[in-house]
């Protein structure tokens, strides 16, 4: 009950922001990501560390077909939904300095899109899924036309299509999966029920053809190279909530899937493909961190190290270790929060200069030393430096690619160098040196500015220095992911 | 609560209340504050080692909690406590708590007094947990963590570029080494099944001398210590480091952080014992890089690039120690060096404070008269180095030539040869700055004066270090009872079970233990006779920039290293970036496009699709699933 909970409070909330006015819908908005975020915290606190899925519902939703609305949580989805309520209401609060334009709309559109996430995590039907998976699009489709920058036409197009077109393989190899299950009942011939698709056992060949169906669809999502063309451009155009949305949240909904479906469902495909999904990705962690080396523009250049980190996370997935598949659930956790936080930032520079060029910058430091801070902060998060967050996930993650493959791990190893390249590129050349024309009278941190920071800051020491507190609860379900795949 | 653990945490909560309320603090306090910590920490110490040596002399390993746990791997955060430990403890607390005093005085005139002092401590925290921590991956934690306030340091005058660069390349470089590190700890992993320390060893002696697993794990964390102890190919790091404020250079990048890679083969010493083709390396890389940068050194001007290119190369002779398996004596010269070592950096220090910043020695010249203490000390510290006795540089790096002598004749010899440049570069460096006349502005000669007591007291300690510090180590040959190796003796004992032949060696005869000695103590002397005919007799001075020619120029130019790196490295990874942004995006762009397009043409009902009008198609979608939601919702709740 608590999960449809988890998915009814943001549309409810979504509801209420649109009927309020738009310039207190900012503050309805809140509130409702904070009742959103209490109940995910009682989720949390209550749930039983083991591999079963909890807090479940069921609803006939097409019942002579078997098809339910249905979900649950088990470790895995738990991560993510806490990494939804948790970012959500932080999004919203980083908007608080900056007016958009019908307001009511705007904020209800994000409601709406966390309604969908939280959706996509915990759906125990694979049509629910589906739904939810397609339905997270609008909203952000929305919010980056309408209030994208000015190539965002095209761009959201772009992206529209690609995603669209990748999801209809899924959708293909949905179908066809359902209607190899076994039936519920004599009247009800099959069901949709994502355990009932574990079940249905095809031979080597045909999970080639599924495997290669989710993969692209999930592929194109996260992106994993070379489906990432639509990426670099949607997170740049987008609003920097909608960006948020996107690098934070959004994206995890592709590993998740790869997770969810494609390891349990396809092992004989795994087994016949996990290296070329992994070489794939491991590319995508060169060449990502290769282009993000000289770029000018923050955003774009923020947006292609997450196109590289979000590479080594599949690659962790498709190692199917649970080094691997650990360290990929704690990175998506880490890399959510580490990359809101540093879009922030980045907005923070850019509503204060006018301006995403870095040859623009420089100097920032000498005037704020929180913001020096908490960018600090946030970046060491990013290049994995030990006792943050994301040290924990690129360690684990590290070693599972390691385990499945020396050369691979090394080269996929590479991504804490070329990281600390342009990571501290970026940061030298906006937060250092001398100071600009437009960076000469930047004025530090506000007060709401800070409560976004902060609760960052502190996850990012919190899974750096007790990971364990998360680790624990998604390893049996994954132990027994694993067992599936491994059996 | 274990009162060790005030160790690390001291200095971590020293950096907490410097870099929290740096813009609150007095900055009568800050200093106090932030020097608190380490001299704590220092007494601590002190006690530990003598807990531990009315012990039973185990290793005593203090759990804190388990860190990182997945399946059957776990990390604890633990801390270990034995011989190796404390004697690094004892160094980094202690050297640590003489370069903070002596920072009150130094940079006092600084904006940036509280954060220097907060970055310090901060420093402090990680080499404690690099030496204290219990297994790799805490040492990892320090390992990452020194790194990070090294590059913090080295750019401390943020508004400079060209110092922000040279941070930048330290922390790059040593991520370079770090990711052999971390992939060693990956094999580590694979090979044992755990990263604590001793099991690790426990389990290594029961292997054979030579397996390819271990000699691919010793060879990745040593391509970690060429990261962090700046050996060939990746020193060149720290010579540019000296950007950083002189006590940085001081702590960081001559007496303890340089000295981690030394720490972690002594660490592994059983891995490297069955790795004897890696000690090869090891003693080959060492020594060639104690070559170059002793060579280098003999013709670098400012004060702080000759000391660096000496760190360099003594860290090599280091190396070179562990690489004939002579552990205890890279320990000792570890040990020895962070005394002399530190006292020439604050000597330089005192010097550049008194020259208003200057740090061209050609600049310099007769400061002895004016800097009474700081000439005295440096001078202690410049026979140290040289290995001239009974200094403490005479005691550990004759063990070390001694031990290299024993296992390969020409590698003695170039030792030697690199011991007479290292001698001849310190002789210069200190004629040069302290002796003839002064050579630098009116201004300069105006302002000159010895430094504040916060300065010179720790010049005197650490003078004082310099000269009985070879005393803890005096070999049998000289009457002495080698009490350092025996202490450390321990240590070695799975290392000489796993490969007694390492170990076994016929002890040289007294006479050619004398023979050697008198051999580097008379080259040692020769060398400083030359550079006292060429700097005071006919008091010549380096030419300016510029005018060096053949070969003296591609050494003054460090072998154009850095040019080259720049050549081969750094621009064709900036044209690949720019290459793959403006093509490689658009064939990958393309490429997806087009067999997207072989599918949809293949594809019949795709085809329709694409056929249909676009913006009228993506209304459609939107229009159809938010229907869909809608209608979903709405089923279920008005049911």
């Amino acid at each position: 009950m608590l999960t449809l909970l988890l998915i009814l409070i943001p549309v409810l909330s979504a509801l209420a922001v649109l009927i309020t006015k738009n310039n207190s819908a900012k503050q309805v908005a809140m509130v409702g990501t904070l009742f959103e975020l209490g109940l995910a915290v009682a989720v949390f606190i209550s749930f039983e560390p083991n591999a079963t899925q909890q807090f479940g519902f069921s609803y006939p939703w097409i019942a002579s077909a078997g098809i339910m609305f249905a979900g649950g949580i088990d470790g895995i989805s738990l991560l993510l939904v806490m990494l939804t309520a948790f970012l959500t209401p932080l999004i919203v609060l980083s908007t608080f300095r900056q007016p958009y334009k019908n307001a009511s709309t705007f904020y209800a559109l994000i409601l709406f899109m966390q309604a969908a996430l939280m959706g996509v995590f915990t759906a125990a039907d694979a049509f629910l899924f589906y739904l939810f998976f397609e339905a997270a699009l609008i909203p952000i489709y929305f919010l980056a036309a309408v209030w994208g920058g000015e190539n965002r036409i095209k761009v959201t197009f772009k992206f529209f299509v690609y995603t669209i077109f990748g999801s209809l393989f899924m959708l293909v190899a949905l179908v066809y999966l359902y209607f190899q299950t076994a039936g519920l009942s004599a009247t009800v011939p099959h069901s949709s029920a994502i355990t009932a698709l574990y079940k249905v056992g095809l031979d080597a060949q045909k999970q080639g053809w599924i495997f290669w169906a989710f993969f692209v669809a999930f592929a194109i999502k996260m992106p994993i190279f070379p489906f990432h063309t639509w990426q670099p451009d949607t997170y740049t155009e987008s609003p920097t909530p909608a960006t948020m949305l996107l690098a934070g949240i959004m994206l995890k909904m592709g590993v998740y899937g790869v997770l969810r479906f494609l390891l349990p469902i396809a092992p004989l495909g795994m087994e016949a493909w996990s290296t070329t999904a992994i070489v794939l990705s491991v590319v995508g962690i060169v060449y990502g961190s290769i282009i993000a080396i000289q770029q000018r523009d923050i955003k774009r250049l923020v947006a292609y190290s997450s196109f590289a980190h979000v590479g080594l996370m599949a690659a962790g997935v498709f190692s199917q270790t649970l080094n691997g598949v650990q360290g990929a659930l704690i990175q998506m956790i880490a890399h959510g929060i580490n990359v809101v936080g540093l879009f922030f930032v980045i907005e923070i520079i850019f509503s204060r200069t006018k301006s995403r060029n870095i040859e623009q910058l420089g100097g920032i430091t000498q005037r704020t030393p929180q913001l020096t801070v908490y960018f600090m902060i946030l970046l060491l998060g990013s290049v994995a430096l030990p006792l943050t967050n994301g040290f924990v996930g690129e360690f684990l993650l590290l070693s599972g690619v390691y385990e499945f493959n020396k050369w691979l791990g090394t080269v996929a190893g590479l991504t804490i160098i070329l990281g600390a390249v342009y990571m501290l590129r970026l940061f030298q050349k906006a937060m250092f040196g001398g100071k600009s024309s437009l960076t000469e009278h930047f004025a530090d941190l506000s007060l709401s500015e800070r409560a976004v920071l902060l609760p960052l800051a502190i996850m990012v020491f919190w899974i750096g220095l007790y990971p364990n507190s998360f680790l624990k609860l998604t390893e049996p379900a994954v132990n027994n992911l694993l067992q599936m795949v491994h059996y | 609560m274990n009162l060790l653990l005030l160790i690390p945490l001291l200095p971590l909560v020293g950096f907490l209340i410097n870099g929290i309320g740096f813009k609150h603090i007095p900055k009568s306090l800050v200093g106090v504050i932030g020097s608190v910590g380490p001299v704590v920490a220092f007494i601590l110490s002190i006690y530990a080692f003598g807990a531990f040596r009315a012990g039973n002399n185990a290793p005593v390993i203090i759990q804190l909690f388990d860190w990182i746990t997945v399946g059957t791997l776990n990390i604890s955060f633990s801390f270990q406590i034995d011989q190796l430990s404390l004697l690094m403890l004892l160094v980094v607390t202690g050297v640590g708590s003489l370069i903070h005093i002596y920072s009150i005085g130094y940079m006092s005139h600084d904006a940036g007094f509280g954060k220097f002092f907060a970055f310090l401590n901060l420093f402090l925290f990680f080499m404690l947990l690099l030496v204290m921590g219990s297994n790799y991956v805490i040492m990892f934690i320090g390992w990452e963590g020194v790194g990070l306030c090294s590059y913090l340091l080295i750019g401390f005058w943020n508004k400079v570029t060209n110092y922000n660069n040279a941070a930048r390349k330290a922390f790059i470089m040593n991520r370079i080494g770090d990711l052999g590190f971390l992939l060693g700890i990956f094999l580590i992993i694979q090979t044992f099944g755990t990263v604590e320390y001793l099991p690790v060893f426990e389990k290594a002696v029961g292997m054979s001398v030579g397996d390819s697993a271990i000699a691919a794990i010793t060879l990745l964390l040593f391509v970690g210590a060429m990261g962090k102890s700046a050996q060939i190919p990746l020193y060149t790091w720290l010579p540019d480091a000296m950007a950083g404020p002189t006590p940085v250079s001081a702590l960081i990048h001559a007496a303890t952080m340089v000295t981690a890679g030394i720490y972690m083969v002594v660490r592994s010493n059983v891995l490297y014992a069955l790795a004897p083709d890696t000690l090869e390396i090891v003693a080959i890389i060492g020594l060639a890089t104690a070559l170059m940068a002793a060579s280098i050194g003999l013709f670098q001007n400012d004060i702080k690039k000759v000391l660096a290119y000496s760190t360099v190369s003594q860290l090599g002779y280091m190396f070179m120690a562990l690489g004939v398996a002579a552990y205890s004596s890279a320990m000792f010269h570890v040990i020895t060096h962070a005394f002399f070592k530190a006292l020439l950096f604050l000597g330089a220090g005192s010097v550049i404070h008194a020259m208003s910043d200057e740090q061209d020695i050609r600049n310099m010249g007769g400061l002895r008269k004016k800097l009474p203490i700081t000439f005295l000390t440096f001078l202690i510290a410049t026979i140290a180095i040289s290995g001239i006795p009974p200094f403490a540089g005479f005691f550990s790096k004759d063990e070390i030539l001694a031990h290299v002598y024993e296992h390969n004749k020409l590698m003695w010899a170039l030792g030697v040869l690199g011991s007479i440049m290292t001698s001849f570069y310190m002789f210069r460096l200190l004629f040069l700055t302290f002796f003839g006349d002064f050579r630098g502005t009116h201004e300069q000669a105006h302002h000159l004066h010895e430094s504040p007591i916060s300065m010179t007291l720790p010049l005197m300690v650490l003078a004082v270090l310099s000269v009985v510090g070879g005393f803890m180590n005096v070999p049998h040959v000289l009457g002495g009872h080698s009490a350092l190796a025996t202490f450390m003796d321990p240590l070695f004992a799975n290392a000489q079970r796993a490969n007694p032949a390492l170990f076994e060696h016929g002890h040289l005869d007294h006479s050619t233990e004398y023979l050697l000695m008198g051999v580097s103590v008379g080259a040692a002397l020769l060398a400083m006779g030359a550079a006292y005919v060429l700097f005071i007799s006919k008091k010549n001075v380096p030419a300016a920039d510029g005018q060096e020619s053949g070969l003296q120029k591609v050494i003054y130019n460090k072998y154009y290293v850095d040019e080259f790196y720049e050549a081969i490295f750094v621009n064709p990874m900036r044209k690949l970036s720019d290459a793959l942004y403006s093509f490689g995006e658009f064939i990958v762009d393309g490429l997806v496009k087009g067999a997207g397009g072989l599918v949809k043409l293949s594809s019949g009902q795709l085809r329709q699709l694409q056929t249909g009008e676009t913006g009228f198609y993506v209304f459609a979608m939107v229009v159809g699933i938010t229907a869909l939601l809608l209608w979903n919702f709405g089923a279920i709740i008005f049911k």
